[in-house]
């Protein structure tokens, strides 16, 4: 079973990757936004954004997703970034992971967006990566896990 | 200024320590170029033609002595001895070597410095007015906006990842010295008909191969919103850049395509989700900000008593008297001055300042301008407090420096970038066009007849060298292998900033300071009484000065 890095740890994944081209997806799949537009209901169920697919359409169904993976084909498309903060901004609680080609000294931004697990494109890295989530331990702005701002903590 | 506290000082020390092993793995063979390089560019690391290149933040352009001392060391014992001082007010070293990068990082954090985001695609240096706080045309001191704003761009999570690099400015006077329009985001303080000040956001300015002046965005924000609102403009940006081709990525482009009305709708939008939460500013930390910037140890001193003292060194010593007039400026106080320092010797390279220069400077400083140093978008040094009875003790000290050129404002105080010498992005050689013209305008009395002329180089058309808002501008091209260089005319920066206009086919290099004379010449045998080269050139347009440039030779 494929690994990843999920809450701070290393555990197996229980989701199958996504797979566009599937017409009936089992529901231990993980679904294209296509898919997943299409699904009746949406209770426990898992769907990927790509770059360029706003997760406006996920709105209003946060309660009942079980995962969100945001993919990064390139680590340096940053609009993923953002997909994860709107959406734990909007009350999104179930897993976001990141998926794809993101890099290790992205882990630490990229918790602070929301991300609470990481599926890494080289799983032979994982252990040695879970040091840099620990890379800086203040920051100034707000973030997913830190809803005040430092300004606002200053002692 | 600003004085970190154990926050500040953790985050830049964390920072150090995270670049090492970043630095260390890529040295291993652990991360590959292409990993290597957008984390090295946000800590100011380019490769450049002969060594790398390195990028200094100077936030907002403010120094102490004691920084100058410790980049005066590092020049010495890490690279050639010498600093450049970018048109980001930012420092650049030129020989650096990569391993020894996170050592330069350790030293800078030893003086609360960094170079933190000076390059990559992510949020830059944010810049401001050199004379914020000492100019008479002050509405409010935009220090403490620059600080808030370094703080919440700093190491930010979401905006590290841009489709293209970001930059913001802010001013707080009439006369804008920050070139706001010219910036991905300007933020102007403003009085609203209340005359309660506030911010105007304009969004969308930009130089590059597009040059574009920035668009309002939003006419007068209360300032407990900056943040919600940057982020807000920043998410849409991060979310709808184009990220397929690097020439059309900046935020300029998407305000373009969809008209900023769209735009601003848009950018309500996302605010309306984050406007009144935790990021508004609350009194207390406008109020801490401010208190960083407050007014130094001011002699109360009889103005009038101190100019007409003044006024008697400059005629008994003329020469002291030309450098009072073209590099010092009027100060809010009365009996104090703005002193500039030129860093635009003849035969130097503009902006370049020797590890001597820089120990001279926090010397002088130190003794006559409570300890403080600006750097400027113009590429020179200011000591902005300066007591009119100690002005000439400090020009003698800047004279035996070969710091008291001047030229402050004048053609030979041009901008320019360091270009095909060292930079692998240019077409062309910066450097060799801007000595031979400061050689050929040597002439002082010729030099200020021409008046205040702005003349900006660039050797490519990443505009490093803001040339489309020079009143005279040269860009460096490549026609099959061979440097060129365009032409343009009457471009501005500050309040009634206008892009240069092409004058037409571009030039040798050798024929480069000839081209100028020409358009000087044009320029003097037009103007009326007291018009400057700018107003001329509005006036009669461009084809007088095409007409001489391109006429045959008899």
């Amino acid at each position: 079973m494929p690994r990843l890095i999920k809450n701070g740890g290393i555990v197996e994944d229980v989701w199958l990757p996504v797979d566009p081209e599937s017409p009936s997806p089992p529901s231990e799949q993980i679904y294209s936004l296509d898919q997943w537009l299409e699904l009746e209901d949406k209770t426990g169920s898992a769907v990927q954004i790509d770059p360029g697919q706003s997760p406006a359409p996920l709105f209003s169904f946060l309660k009942k997703i079980a995962l969100v993976a945001v993919d990064f084909p390139v680590f340096t498309d940053g609009r993923g970034f953002s997909y994860a903060r709107e959406l734990r901004e909007r009350g999104y609680g179930g897993e976001l992971r990141a998926t794809g080609h993101f890099i290790r000294d992205q882990l630490t931004y990229l918790q602070r967006c929301g991300f609470d697990a990481f599926q890494m494109a080289d799983e032979s890295l994982l252990e040695e990566s879970l040091a840099s989530l620990a890379d800086f331990s203040e920051h100034y702005q707000v973030s997913i896990d830190q809803p005040l701002p430092l300004f606002r903590r200053r002692v | 200024m600003y004085v970190y506290d154990q926050y500040d000082q953790k985050i830049v020390d964390e920072r150090v320590a995270q670049y090492r092993g970043q630095t260390d793995r890529f040295l291993a063979g652990e991360l590959t170029e292409a990993e290597f390089l957008p984390l090295r560019l946000q800590n100011g690391l380019y490769i450049q033609r002969l060594a790398p290149m390195m990028r200094i933040a100077v936030p907002y352009g403010l120094m102490n002595s004691t920084q100058l001392r410790k980049l005066a060391e590092i020049t010495r014992v890490y690279d050639k001895g010498y600093a450049h001082i970018s048109t980001r007010q930012n420092v650049q070293l030129n020989w650096p070597q990569l391993a020894e990068v996170p050592d330069i990082l350790a030293e800078l954090a030893t003086v609360q410095m960094h170079a933190i985001q000076t390059s990559g695609n992510c949020i830059r240096n944010t810049t401001t007015d050199q004379f914020a706080g000492v100019a008479r045309d002050e509405l409010e001191d935009p220090r403490p906006y620059c600080e808030i704003i370094r703080q919440w761009s700093t190491l930010h999570p979401e905006f590290a990842f841009l489709p293209r690099k970001f930059k913001i400015a802010v001013c707080g006077t009439t006369q804008d010295r920050a070139a706001i329009a010219a910036h991905d985001i300007g933020v102007e303080l403003v009085a609203n008909t209340r005359g309660e000040i506030g911010l105007k956001m304009l969004a969308g300015g930009g130089l590059g191969r597009t040059p574009v002046i920035g668009s309002v965005v939003c006419e007068w924000l209360h300032k407990k919103h900056l943040l919600t609102y940057l982020e807000a403009i920043l998410r849409v940006y991060n979310q709808n850049g184009r990220r397929d081709n690097k020439y059309k990525a900046r935020i300029k482009i998407l305000v373009k395509a969809m008209g900023v009305d769209a735009f601003r709708e848009a950018v309500e939008l996302e605010w309306a989700a984050l406007k009144d939460g935790p990021s508004t500013l609350t009194d207390e930390e406008i109020t801490r900000a401010q208190s960083f910037f407050t007014d130094p140890d001011y002699q109360k001193l009889d103005g009038d008593a101190a100019i007409s003292q003044l006024d008697e060194q400059c005629v008994n010593d003329p020469i002291f008297g030309n450098w009072i007039k073209r590099n010092t400026n009027d100060h809010r106080v009365p009996g104090y001055r703005i002193v500039n320092i030129s860093l635009k010797a003849s035969g130097f390279v503009p902006g370049d300042i020797t590890d001597e220069q820089l120990e001279l400077v926090a010397n002088l400083a130190d003794r006559y301008a409570f300890g403080e140093i600006r750097s400027t978008h113009q590429q020179n040094l200011v000591l902005a407090d300066v007591q009119m009875d100690r002005l000439y003790d400090l020009w003698q000290g800047l004279q035996a420096g070969g710091l008291a050129t001047p030229n402050i404002g004048y053609i030979t105080d041009m901008i320019c970038c360091p270009g095909g010498d060292y930079c692998s992005l240019a077409n062309a050689k910066s450097l060799p066009v801007a000595q031979a013209i400061q050689v050929r305008f040597e002439d002082l009395d010729y030099l200020y007849d021409l008046g205040p002329l702005e003349l900006n180089i660039s050797g490519c058309m990443n505009a490093c060298g803001h040339h489309h808002i020079g009143h005279i501008g040269i860009l460096g091209v490549d026609k099959k292998g061979q440097e060129f260089y365009q032409v343009c005319l009457g471009g501005s920066q500050g309040k009634d900033a206008s892009i240069g206009k092409i004058l037409g086919p571009s030039f040798k290099q050798e024929d480069m300071p000839d081209v100028v004379d020409k358009i000087l010449s044009t320029y003097v045998t037009l103007r009326a009484e007291q018009e400057s080269f700018l107003d001329t050139y509005r006036r009669v347009g461009i084809d007088p000065f095409k007409e001489r440039v391109y006429a045959k030779a008899n």
